[in-house]
């Protein structure tokens, strides 16, 4: 008999801070830079600099954890921790240890329609380490980049309420939502402003004690989180059927072979020898503050979700799709905003818009046009101006020269043909010329009207109005 | 005696430090001195004092989140033994194996 395995995994989520300057001193935090010109004496910590803290991500840092339904710390504090690589100058990062910035928060997720809460065990506030260079850098030595030095970083770790390697990944993807709604960071994970480790671990189904964990590095995409779990899963149940123990130690994903490597032993690399940091003064942030950071925050996307379907009546589904990101919401938003037929826009942005911008691998921010003209698209069709069919084809000229619907109708001559002596010219015509056609369908073969059909819009390069299209034939048939 | 020389050991081996015999005794005798003459404190009533995590008195001390100068790359890197396109060279800490 087999064993059936309870998965146990709780992830640590970094997150880069979209300030201006850096977490301690006044360098910018832009990402691309010619290497080590991002730096000054405080980031690059020599010696009898001082680092003063960036107001601003202490702020940032506040408003993702009351997104993440956090509590705030009334006192915090700073502290070193101590580790010899060479991504630090000063041989320490500062960091946040036994007083972080918050604590006990939440995340829902929907795991197959149901809705579960992974727990937010702590959010603190860091500096970001450099890049270092391995490739081609000779076999011996490594490059580094201190640009990214010192950028301020939010830590979320996660209590260990996740169950599967989907959870992991639904989990993160929510997280990310969340945070882009706040604005606090891009979220990028291809730029490294999102970085996700897990700590996972399995044990018998039922068992109240945790199993060995292995911590997870190196995922760089939502899709190798969930990979790299579902392999590291595996190669614990393997172990554990063999009999033997899981080591407890730090792998790294292989995205290229797709496995897990060893990477180093935990408790040597965990001896950080945290100590407070002498150079920085503690934080007491007081209610105040908190209740204004509060204030600003914006509607999170469940509680947009829930008012889209509520209000405007939409489908779950739908509202889930627009809501999200921010940036999505907000669009359509605006798109109702000018024209209230509120499905009938769903459609369009799901449909065509969200089409166009995945084809391109474009953000909904790089459309040419504003929501009002996608509004002024869909009252031309309501007006007949142009059919639904053309309207397609506006739709893209849109996209590519970001002009108004009614321009481009005007421009490419687009109008639908409504003249009804116009059309009948033109459908008497097709008749003539399809005369087997014409009996087939006298003789109760009903396609053959939509060839007929077909041979006018053709014939009018779609402008015809089909409804009328469709009577004149009837009426001649 | 508090702290052994094992523990000395391993905290010089996790500050990169090599010790000589000598100074590896050294230190044990040092700092098992240093933690008996900080056991002196605990003599004090503490009772009603409340606990700090600071030695200064103050707290909030913030700036602004705006951009000011940097240094050039020439003079970033003007103290690095060895540089590269841009970029500090050292010897490779193996992360894998």
């Amino acid at each position: 008999m087999t064993t059936e395995y309870e998965v146990v995994i709780g992830l640590e989520v970094h997150v880069e801070l979209n300030t201006d300057s850096k977490m301690f001193c006044s360098c910018p935090t832009t990402f691309g830079a010619e290497p080590n010109t991002h730096v000054c004496p405080i980031c690059l910590g020599m010696p009898g600099v001082l680092p003063v803290i960036n107001r601003k991500a202490v702020e940032y840092t506040i408003r993702a954890a009351l997104a993440l339904n956090c509590q705030v710390a009334k006192y915090s504090k700073f502290d070193r921790k101590n580790y010899f690589y060479p991504d630090l100058p000063k041989n320490y990062q500062i960091s946040q240890y036994d007083l972080p910035l918050a604590t006990g928060g939440y995340v829902e997720i929907s795991v197959d329609g149901k809705k579960r809460k992974i727990g937010i065990r702590r959010v603190h506030l860091e500096e970001d380490a450099g890049k270092l260079l391995h490739e081609g850098t000779g076999p011996k030595t490594s490059l580094v980049d201190f640009n990214r030095t010192g950028v301020p970083l939010i830590e979320i770790v996660s209590e260990p309420d996740l169950r599967s390697p989907e959870e992991a990944r639904l989990y993160l993807n929510k997280l990310r939502t969340i945070l882009h709604y706040t604005g606090v960071s891009d979220v990028k994970m291809e730029e490294g402003s999102l970085r996700c480790d897990a700590n996972v671990s399995i044990r018998p189904l039922g068992s109240e004690v945790f199993g060995t964990l292995t911590e997870v590095k190196n995922m760089n995409s939502f899709r190798a989180v969930e990979r790299a779990l579902a392999y590291e899963v595996e190669r614990q149940k393997e172990i554990l059927e063999r009999g033997e123990k899981v080591e407890r130690e730090t792998r790294g994903w292989d995205e290229n072979r797709r496995i897990t490597v060893s990477m180093r032993g935990k408790e040597e690399a965990h001896d950080y020898r945290y100590f407070p940091e002498p150079d920085l003064v503690p934080l007491e942030i007081s209610r105040d503050w908190v209740e204004e950071i509060q204030e600003r925050l914006p509607d999170m996307p469940d509680e947009r979700q829930a008012r889209l379907v509520r209000e405007l009546g939409l489908p779950e589904y739908d509202a889930e799709v627009l809501t999200s990101s921010k940036d999505l919401a907000d669009f359509y938003d605006a798109c109702v905003k000018h024209y209230p037929e509120a499905k009938t826009v769903s459609n369009w942005v799901m449909g065509e818009v969200l089409g166009y911008l995945n084809e391109k691998g474009l953000e909904i921010t790089d459309l040419p046009f504003r929501p009002e003209d996608l509004a002024g698209l869909l009252r031309l069709i309501d007006k007949g101006t142009i059919s639904g069919k053309i309207a397609k084809q506006v739709f893209q000229e849109m996209c590519k020269s970001g002009k108004a619907p009614e321009t481009i109708v005007e421009e490419k001559g687009l109008k639908q043909i409504t003249d009804e002596s116009e059309i009948a010219a033109i459908v008497e015509k097709v008749m003539e010329d399809n005369p087997k056609v014409v009996e087939d369908f006298r003789g109760g073969k009903e396609k053959a009207l939509g060839f007929l059909v077909g041979q006018v819009m053709k014939a009018t390069r779609g402008k015809a109005n089909p409804q009328l299209v469709n009577r004149l034939f009837r009426e001649r048939l | 005696m508090k702290i052994s020389r094992g523990d000395v050991e391993h905290v010089a081996n996790l500050a990169r430090l090599e010790l000589s015999q000598e100074e590896m005794e050294a230190l044990t005798r040092q700092l098992n001195d240093i933690l008996t003459h900080m056991e002196k404190l605990g003599e004090l009533d503490t009772e009603d004092v409340p606990p700090t995590y600071h030695v200064l008195d103050m707290v909030n001390l913030f700036r602004p989140d705006k951009v000011g100068k940097c240094l050039q790359q020439e003079e970033a890197l003007a103290n690095a033994p060895d540089q590269d396109q841009g970029c500090i060279r050292v010897p490779r800490v193996l992360e894998g194996s």
